[in-house]
């Protein structure tokens, strides 16, 4: 399998892919946490729909996190749309069947190309980690920021927990995208399904009935990163997220290592 | 019997079924090891299809079949020692010729060093730095056949390898073939140009509707048809009288280029030649032919060209 995922990262090392999203993900995560910290304690606000961050809070042990955390969504989204192209285009150029001769075992492919997915997320997630805490530090002064809580063994905690569950959750918006690619066969039509789902349907639906936010995938999915704009709980969070990409994943799986390559 | 080892293909009764078509139907035919067999058929006989399973790309609705003596239902005992061209080259547009070979190689677990000397024995040595996207058809032809030959195959399988070469390109995959056979490669190459592959193809699998119509050694195929007289008088004025009297004789003729050509046995000639002769109609020619492949692929198909 170790093959499958050095090839896959041939592909996913292409500069026009790796610079450009690497360059998009620097600069939205830059942008959040400049503008949280040089608006901060703004009445309009500067948090997470409209919320009001204060130096108060951005001194706390979570304040080196927050810009971070606050830019996981957009990144889940950029992880869905790398993961539905790079799953469904092998439909697309036809070049699944280069693949499968090389490398018959089709799990064995599927896993591979999750694997190298996966660590583009965590080298997409690591650099918007990098610049948030850049900007972080070098807008504390102009923000009235005590930077002391950050460096204490709470500060770094906070920051690994932020880590582990920005990662999870892109991880996961990741994996949605995979599975829409397998399922689609088109990058365009993956891309436009989840974009749509995730941005729109969702929050629509959970604008209306807002009893159904429990039950949505994306909800959860962002709740693992966000647990206290949610009134459910970040293990219920949690367990409908697994359920939801274990089972989903397991269809597609099989669909993938029965489906005959006729194209 | 031959023993499946020495076959570099053996299938029987290989049949695919979508719906209510049948794509492939009860195909038996084996290709022995060593050689460079032709696979033709018109679009839609389902050439593709059994290239497919025999890669281990479609599940065969019946039938079985092996590939270099492993069971087409565990295509991980035989692939790494097939290459494969299907349906013309498929590569990822943003990368380099050169970085597709590599995706492959890393793939199949081949070393690196392999890519650069195949991109030259293929003739894109100073291309292979090119994104695939700006290739030429020829060029992406060459880079598949590039691609076939990355695992160093005992058998190859070609899906119209010369599509969009020119007539140098052509005759260098000629070639190519040519020399991998010598070297021991078994050659399983499909194309629509049988001229070419009269040249190269000892042996022949043709497919008509799904249904294997023959399968056995080019040679054999050939000399199984009955030859064509071509006789050609000195004055185009005579054709018509000279068709006459062949009709006369009940041999079927045609009129092709100013010459009659009359389906009968070669010592029908002299035959002919005399008959003209009386009715004052002198031959410029008179030669004995065997049709082409192409003209007995026609022939067995019942396509018209």
């Amino acid at each position: 399998m170790i093959n499958v995922v050095w090839a896959e990262m041939r592909k996913l090392r292409r500069p026009t892919l790796l610079l450009s999203t690497m360059a998009i993900v620097t600069l939205l995560t830059s942008l959040f946490t400049f503008l949280t910290f040089w608006r901060v304690g703004d009445p309009k606000g500067n948090g997470r729909r409209g919320e009001i961050v204060t130096a108060q809070f951005l001194s706390t042990a979570h304040g080196i996190s927050y810009g971070f955390s606050l830019v996981s969504f957009l990144l889940g989204i950029v992880a869905l749309c790398i993961f539905a192209s790079q799953t469904a285009q092998e439909y697309t150029y036809g070049t699944l069947r280069n693949l499968l001769v090389r490398q018959p075992a089709r799990m064995k492919i599927l896993a591979g190309k999750y694997i190298s997915m996966v660590l583009f997320a965590l080298l997409m997630v690591l650099l918007s980690l990098i610049s948030s805490i850049a900007v972080a530090y070098i807008l504390a002064g102009h923000a009235h920021v005590n930077t002391t809580a950050w460096t204490t063994s709470a500060g770094i905690s906070a920051l690994a927990t932020a880590l582990g569950n920005v990662l999870l959750s892109v991880a996961s918006f990741g994996t949605v995208g995979m599975i829409l690619g397998l399922l689609f066969r088109s990058p365009i039509s993956a891309i436009a399904t989840g974009v749509i789902w995730f941005l729109i349907l969702e929050n629509i639906l959970a604008g209306v009935v807002s009893s159904t936010a429990k039950w949505l995938p994306g909800q959860n999915i962002t709740n693992l990163t966000t647990a206290r704009d949610f009134t459910f709980s970040y293990q219920h969070s949690l367990i409908m997220d697994a359920i939801y990409l274990v089972v989903s994943g397991s269809i597609v799986a099989l669909l993938f290592k029965r489906r005959d390559v006729a194209n | 019997m031959v023993n499946s080892k020495e076959l570099a293909i053996s299938v029987t009764d290989l049949t695919k079924v979508y719906g209510e078509r049948a794509a492939l139907s009860h195909a038996t035919f084996s290709v022995p090891r060593g050689t460079v067999c032709g696979f033709v058929g018109p679009n839609g006989s389902g050439k593709t299809t059994t290239i497919r399973m025999l890669l281990g790309l479609i599940t065969p609705t019946g039938g079985t079949g092996t590939v270099l003596g492993e069971s087409i239902t565990e295509p991980e005992k035989y692939l790494p020692y097939v290459g494969a061209m299907i349906e013309g080259p498929a590569f990822y547009p943003a990368l380099s010729g050169r970085e597709n070979l590599r995706v492959l190689a890393s793939l199949g677990g081949f070393d690196q060093s392999i890519v650069d000397p195949l991109l030259h024995r293929v003739g894109l040595g100073d291309r292979g730095g090119s994104k695939f996207k700006t290739y030429s058809l020829g060029m992406k032809q060459r880079l598949g056949i590039a691609a076939a030959l990355l695992p160093s195959p005992q058998l190859l399988v070609l899906d119209e390898p010369t599509n969009g070469l020119d007539p140098n390109g052509i005759h260098e995959v000629r070639s190519l073939i040519k020399s991998l056979a010598a070297d021991g490669t078994s050659v399983f190459v499909s194309s629509h140009l049988l001229s070419e592959l009269e040249m190269i193809a000892e042996h022949l699998v043709m497919l008509r509707e799904g249904k294997v119509i023959f399968n056995g050694r080019t040679a054999d195929l050939l000399a199984a048809q009955q030859p064509i007289l071509v006789a050609k008088p000195e004055y185009a004025v005579d054709l018509n009288k000279l068709v006459d009297i062949v009709k006369k004789h009940d041999h079927e003729v045609s009129v092709i280029d100013g010459a009659a050509h009359i389906v009968s046995p070669p010592d029908w000639g002299a035959t002919l030649n005399r008959l003209a002769f009386e009715s004052g109609i002198t031959l410029a020619s008179l030669t004995s032919v065997l049709p082409t492949l192409e003209e007995t692929f026609f022939e067995m198909t019942g396509d018209s060209q």
